[in-house]
């Protein structure tokens, strides 16, 4: 049973991993047409893997080896973790007593994993990034929690992701209500701040911290940082998807359905961060705190009151 | 090793090492990242950091003091690096050769693969030159 388990674990992380890869290719041939660009072949990103894998992995003389070396895999550990939760949730209709919190708790540990992979090297610019990645985490956390209660109250006070699903099958979709309407938007600019992708793109700012933790990885462990970053294409739209879209069969007609849902949240997220310059920390700081914190309230108050 | 290579032909990020240049063919290179050119279909991409670089574009006449910190740039990039010299300088020296404060043996300090002349080189040159640098991958 514990092997079977595994094998799970194992295929989804492959398909999270393939699946991400390919949308990554999107990601990067959709901006590029918005720029009037042609854009990379089609299996660039995983060429770009493979090649980073065979590359030398430089450590830092003056670094901390060890948590330089498992940040980058504990975060992939993490987002394999995450994946496969809502990938069962979503086909399987399986799930435990506190499903999303622990969702939640994994996200949390990815930039903190990423933190300390930065902060371990001792170069400026990874220390740098890695103290504005936690001012990020400090902003965009707080409303993350409260627009993934919404969808909680609206199915009973339930933490269960199947039973937020199966709630979703036979009440209507979250977003359909005003305070899942709220939740939704609040909850695209979170996952933006949370991939680190324009307008908060604020850690690894190319042309000020060059890349920010990324820095001093080299070789594998950078393959694994840039493949974290394409399946977190794949995790975090679908958990959208789930708490909001009311997840997705996969047959018949259903599947083109699943299709659409998915690429509407990625093609907005791609067309958000090609239409936004970089934000100042303390305007993102501002924006979280005294613009998206209290409309969160007020879409989890109003989800109590039933609207 | 010609899986690899062939991989590593497909997605080359460079990384600028601007070695005392006139700036000219720094602007060039620049001109290289606009959508007209657009060397990301080839998978080329702009870097800003040296370890995750794989070819070293050295513009410039590398003077006396900047040349023990190209080495050093050298040797921080992680292995397979390829060097690339853009313009006229690191070959020929253009006309800056007769400088008192130029590198002359620039050949050992960095060990250059190809050479793409011109003062400065067109982009399309450049382009030509890294395809060369893929041809050699490719075999």
């Amino acid at each position: 049973m514990i092997g079977l388990k595994f094998l799970y674990l194992l295929g989804f992380m492959v398909a999270t991993a393939v699946f991400g890869l390919i949308v990554g290719w999107v990601d990067r041939k959709l901006s590029a047409r918005v720029q009037f660009r042609v854009g990379p072949p089609f299996l660039q990103n995983f060429n770009d893997f493979f090649k980073l894998m065979g590359k030398e992995t430089i450590l830092v003389r003056n670094g901390i080896h060890w948590l330089f070396i498992t940040a980058p895999l504990a975060a992939f550990g993490m987002l394999v973790l995450i994946s496969t939760m809502i990938w069962t949730a979503l086909i399987l209709h399986r799930g435990f007593g506190g499903d999303l919190i622990v969702v939640m708790y994994l996200m949390m540990i990815y930039s903190v994993a990423l933190v300390l992979g930065g902060a371990s090297t001792g170069n400026v610019y990874s220390s740098i990034g890695a103290g504005r990645e936690i001012k990020l985490l400090l902003g965009d956390e707080l409303v993350f929690i409260m627009i993934c209660l919404v969808p909680v109250i609206q199915s009973n006070y339930t933490l269960r992701l199947d039973q937020i699903i199966t709630h979703q099958a036979e009440n209507g979709m979250v977003i359909g209500s005003v305070s899942g309407a709220i939740a939704f938007v609040l909850g695209l600019l979170c996952i933006q701040a949370k991939m680190a992708l324009p307008p908060f793109h604020i850690p690894e700012a190319e042309t000020e911290l060059v890349e920010g933790p990324l820095m001093e990885y080299s070789g594998p462990l950078l393959a694994f940082w840039k493949l974290n970053h394409h399946m977190m294409y794949v995790a975090y739209p679908l958990l959208l998807v789930l708490l909001f879209f009311g997840g997705f069969k996969l047959q018949g007609i259903d599947i083109l359905w699943a299709v659409l849902k998915y690429l509407l949240i990625v093609v907005l997220m791609i067309l958000i961060k090609n239409t936004n310059p970089r934000v100042r920390i303390d305007t993102a700081l501002n924006f979280f705190w005294r613009i998206a914190a209290p409309l969160g309230l007020a879409a989890v108050l109003l989800a109590v009151l039933g609207v | 090793m010609g899986w690899y290579n062939k991989r590593l032909a497909k997605s080359i990020w460079v990384f600028h090492v601007s070695a005392s240049p006139c700036n000219n063919c720094d602007i060039e290179i620049l001109d290289l990242l606009t959508p007209k050119y657009d060397v990301e279909r080839l998978g080329i991409k702009l870097v800003g950091s040296i370890r995750h670089a794989d070819v070293l574009l050295v513009t410039g006449i590398m003077n006396q003091k900047i040349a023990p910190k190209v080495r050093k740039i050298y040797e921080q990039a992680p292995k397979p690096i390829f060097v690339v010299g853009v313009g006229t300088c690191p070959s020929g020296g253009c006309c800056f050769n007769d400088s008192y404060n130029i590198t002359h043996n620039r050949k050992d300090v960095i060990p250059y693969d190809i050479y793409i002349p011109g003062c400065p080189p067109k982009p399309e040159a450049m382009i030509a030159g890294v395809a060369k640098l893929m041809e050699v991958l490719n075999e």
